[in-house]
């Protein structure tokens, strides 16, 4: 066989792979997230299909595939099917990219389905992509609700997209690459990139929720506003489809974290003095990361209430954004006049700093999204007609 | 300040993952009632002479608010009475269909025969299953209809999924429910 052709076969036979990893991973997460969320509020959570719960995933797909799958009258047929397959497609496609070991370590094919240099533009170009299939959902489904579902969601998707790429513009400076494979070296060689761009990761952490759909920020599921938003006209296979599209998309996102903040696939370098070569140990330590963002994930959930939907657009844009745009310029500023120790010293105090400050202000700033920007005197109160009569 | 409150409600919903869950699994694990729990009737008999309490008057169904009572009264044998007086029940049946489990029977009964116990697991598939003569409700029969069906099926005891805390009633003279 020509190389091409066994090349593209292995290509082929890892971006299945993926899939199925990731179809599997989000049903158990389903389950996880269901008992772990069961445990914060001291229930026991699904335990009754198969040992502790175990086949509880395999039961809901089972009754995902077999239940009735509506299709309103109104729904533009085409693309309502479409809707869930753009977000599934996209889902998935985003995570082929990241590297989950060191080159070579899958039994002598390299750990990753693509490999691009513009890794991280590419990955936040597919996972935007996937606003399509969730505003085409609401827009196909030719009923109110879905449509201010969907519209919802593509605003605070288009609108936090905004903070996630200005935060990661410091992280790239810095590195000078977009390649995962350039940061994870970068990383091994520096020191993880929370310790240099701290307030970088929370905001990142903060928009990972909001492009994720998840607590505090999951608008477009609020019941009690727009019962399921875009995902109202859904039902079986397509409704779940777009589930998965979601926790795929938490996944991802864990994953981008944990590469872009967290050292990637490398383990913490200090346990090589311990083992040698645990640190580059392919698969385990993205998992544990993964894993740790997942538990986040849940656990946000757990605790926070949904913020209400102008709060949301507020906190994207007033606060989320500038304080991204300070945080890259003076990252920048550090990179442009410091060199050496200087310049590692600064962006730790730099992280630091900002974080200290939005954790000391977090109570001042809360104007920025509480207020309407409309205030009632400004609005024209005088009725169209006199009153008594004309 | 307001990150920190955050910070303090995640460390409470942590704080709850390790904490045991409240829970009942019921079935398996025995839901717990209140003494005064009102669930299905027990007809129940005098301590001494095993006679039935129940003479027959038809004062519970005249006070049954839901008319799910039906009693018919007949003479007792001198030689082998069933009950002290002169009458007693020989049908007494309830409908737990259209029982409310008010306990007005209780309170009309002049001799205390009709008591609300404490079961309540009377699920079943058929209307004529839920009318409950006097065999499923005298004292000493554990378990609903469907319960005792069950139990004659598998070849088990029946098996009661509530226990009662401190014992059944005063009332209940003869019955005992897992405490």
């Amino acid at each position: 066989m020509p190389d091409w052709i066994v090349q593209l076969l292995i290509t082929l036979l890892k971006g299945v792979g993926v899939a199925l990893g990731l179809l599997t991973t989000f049903a158990y997460m389903t389950l996880i997230e269901r008992r772990l969320l069961a445990r914060m509020q001291i229930r026991l959570g699904p335990n009754r299909v198969g040992p502790m719960g175990l086949l509880q995933p395999l039961a809901d797909a089972i009754k995902s595939i077999f239940k009735e799958d509506l299709t309103v009258t109104l729904a533009d047929k085409l693309v309502y099917t479409l809707a869930p397959i753009i977000a599934i497609g996209c889902a998935l496609t985003a995570f082929g990219g990241l590297p989950a070991g060191p080159p070579g370590s899958l039994f002598g094919a390299d750990p990753w389905v693509y490999n691009l240099d513009a890794g991280l533009l590419a990955l936040l170009a597919i996972m935007s992509m996937g606003v399509y299939g969730i505003f085409l959902g609401g827009w196909a489904s030719g009923s109110k609700y879905p449509i201010l579902g969907g519209l919802r969601s593509s605003a605070q998707m288009i609108s936090y997209e905004l903070g996630m790429g200005l935060s990661v513009l410091g992280l790239l400076m810095l590195v000078g690459t977009t390649s995962f494979h350039g940061i994870t070296h970068w990383q091994a060689n520096n020191g993880w990139m929370i310790l240099f761009q701290l307030t970088a990761f929370v905001l990142f952490l903060i928009s990972s929720f909001a492009e994720t759909n998840r607590t505090p920020f999951d608008l477009p599921e609020a019941e009690q506003e727009i019962v399921a938003g875009y995902l109202t006209e859904y039902s079986a296979i397509k409704w779940a489809l777009f589930q998965m599209a979601e926790y795929v998309n938490m996944i991802t996102a864990s994953a981008v974290m944990a590469t872009l903040f967290f050292g990637g696939y490398r383990g913490p370098e200090f346990l090589e003095g311990l083992i040698p070569g645990i640190a580059s140990w392919p698969f385990i330590w993205l998992f544990i990361k993964i894993a740790a963002f997942l538990f986040l994930f849940i656990w946000v959930r757990a605790t926070l209430p949904r913020l209400r939907y102008d709060q949301l657009m507020r906190f994207g844009w007033k606060l989320l954004l500038p304080v991204a745009l300070t945080n890259t310029v003076l990252t920048a500023a550090i990179i442009a006049f410091s060199t050496g120790r200087v310049r590692v010293w600064l962006l730790i105090l730099l992280g630091v700093a900002g974080v200290a400050l939005l954790i000391g202000f977090s109570d001042r700033v809360r104007v920025l999204w509480t207020t309407p920007t409309v205030r009632r005197e400004d609005v024209n109160l005088t009725p169209a007609r006199p009153a008594g009569g004309d | 300040m307001g990150v920190l409150e955050i910070a303090k409600g995640m460390g409470i919903t942590l704080g709850k993952l390790f904490q045991k869950p409240v829970t009942v699994s019921y079935p398996e694990q025995r839901a717990t009632l209140q003494p005064r729990f009102r669930g299905r009737h027990v007809l129940t008999r005098h301590p001494g002479t095993n006679l039935e309490k129940c003479i027959g008057c038809s004062l519970c169904a005249a006070a049954c608010p839901a008319y799910a009572i039906y009693v018919e009264a007949a003479e007792n044998d001198p030689a082998n009475p069933t009950s002290p007086g002169e009458r007693y029940a020989s049908v007494y049946e309830i409908n737990m269909l259209r029982c409310i489990f008010c306990g007005m029977c209780e309170e009309a009964c002049p001799t205390g025969a009709v008591v609300m116990g404490n079961e309540f697991e009377m699920a079943d598939y058929r209307y004529g299953d839920f009318v409950y003569a006097k065999e499923d409700m005298l004292v000493g029969v554990e378990g609903s209809l469907p319960q005792r069906r069950e139990a004659a099926r598998k070849g088990q005891p029946v098996r009661l999924g509530f226990k009662v805390e401190g014992g059944p009633r005063a009332e209940l003279e003869g019955v005992t429910y897992p405490q």
